[in-house]
């Protein structure tokens, strides 16, 4: 069976999502909050109402870091 | 999906502001957004020395290619963490980003420099990584800044950040937190400025902007930042987004606009009891500073010749007028 590839991160894994598709329905169906991430779709990114092909290769990029320092913690 | 400025096809939808853009008027609208905050905020000035804290990370990348585009003579910091491979990969985003655009990357390595590293120094000193890590970077950053002349520290923090800060202070009511979580620390009693300029754009829309720009930055999450409370509180904040468009900007924008003034004073008192260290000579309203103590507990050392730093506390930082006589 013909299916995009999906690359997810964080862990990193592929996974095989059957098109034609609209990027939100994509989003959707893999549970994945669409503030959290952005779609690329090999080099450009992509809105959420573009549609995607069984051809495609796409990676849906995370963008919570979770480092971020407060630098405005107390002196100790 | 159009954008909103030329109507040619669009790679980006913002929804707090209900709009989509084209590469070219997404750039700018970044560029435009910071510009504000910087001037909103009186965050920088044209003439000034500025010090980029850079992490190899979409934000810290991000905020030193806009401070570059927009003019300001800006180098950058790397902090050489020692969290294995992942340290590694982020000193080299760092590194060839500093290259590519011809500036200075100024870098301290804490394995080579202090002897010891995140994951070993929290375990020694019983804080948690993330703590050791901000810490550390704190005063790293701070001392950078004070040896090296600059005027001022800018950090990547972008508004998911602050917003995510900022609900972690409310749910546990730290008034004294609350009272300094400002876009601008000013400079005073011996520590630099700090500004955070991506006070106005979003997570997605700085990763948006690398991938646009064509800024490589290390995309994996810091191994040591997993399941931590700060990652919760971005997830628990966009579960309120994805449905409420705009809200983390009315969270945080509320907060410094109606209620940010009414926690300064008890942040300010605390200022009043400060000394310099009698290890490094940093600020400090304990004998000895923080760091120096978690450096000493993780079997580290200050580098040779580091001793007290000539810090006059009370006066202001800035281009060397602020420093007087080391106090040790």
């Amino acid at each position: 069976m013909v299916a995009m590839k999906v690359l997810l991160r964080n862990p990193r894994r592929e996974v095989d999502v059957p098109g034609p598709l609209q990027v939100s329905t994509l989003l959707q169906r893999l549970e994945v909050n669409r503030e959290s991430v952005l779609v690329i779709r090999g080099d450009t990114i992509v809105p959420s109402d573009t549609w995607l092909a069984d051809s495609d290769d796409i990676e849906i990029r995370p963008v919570i870091s979770g480092g971020a320092f407060d630098v405005a913690s107390p002196v100790r | 999906m159009k954008c909103r400025v030329c109507r040619e096809p669009a790679i980006i939808d913002i929804r707090r502001h209900n709009a989509n853009f084209c590469s070219e008027h997404f750039l700018r609208l970044c560029r435009d957004q910071t510009a504000k905050a910087i001037h909103d905020f009186d965050m920088l000035h044209p003439d000034e020395r500025v010090l980029v804290a850079v992490s190899g990370g979409k934000d810290s990348l991000a905020v030193w290619d806009i401070l570059l585009d927009l003019g300001y003579e800006a180098d950058g910091l790397y902090l050489g963490l020692g969290i294995g491979e992942y340290s590694d990969e982020s000193g080299r985003y760092a590194r060839a980003y500093a290259a590519s655009r011809g500036r200075t990357l100024i870098e301290i390595d804490l394995p080579t420099d202090y002897g010891y590293d995140i994951p070993s120094g929290a375990r020694a000193a019983k804080r948690v990584p993330c703590s050791a890590c901000g810490l550390s970077k704190r005063h790293l950053f701070d001392r950078a800044a004070i040896d090296g002349g600059y005027d001022v520290v800018v950090t990547g923090h972008n508004l998911d950040d602050e917003a995510a800060v900022l609900f972690g202070n409310v749910l546990r009511w730290q008034t004294d937190y609350l009272g300094r979580q400002l876009p601008v620390l000013p400079a005073r009693h011996g520590f630099p400025r700090k500004v955070k300029p991506l006070v106005r754009l979003g997570e997605r829309e700085m990763a948006a902007y690398c991938v646009v720009k064509g800024i490589d930055y290390i995309v994996e999450e810091c191994p040591m930042a997993a399941g931590n409370k700060h990652l919760g509180y971005k997830d628990a904040l966009n579960s309120v987004e994805v449905t409420s468009p705009g809200s983390k900007h009315d969270f945080y924008f509320g907060f410094l606009a109606r209620a940010s003034a009414l926690f300064r004073p008890e942040a300010e008192g605390e200022q009043a009891g400060l000394a310099p260290c009698i290890s490094c000579g940093a600020p400090t309203t304990s004998e000895e500073c923080a760091f120096c103590r978690l450096v000493e507990r993780a079997g580290g050392q200050l580098p040779a010749g580091m001793g007290p730093v000539p810090v006059e506390i009370g006066a202001r930082f800035g281009s060397g007028a602020g420093r007087g006589e080391a106090v040790s």
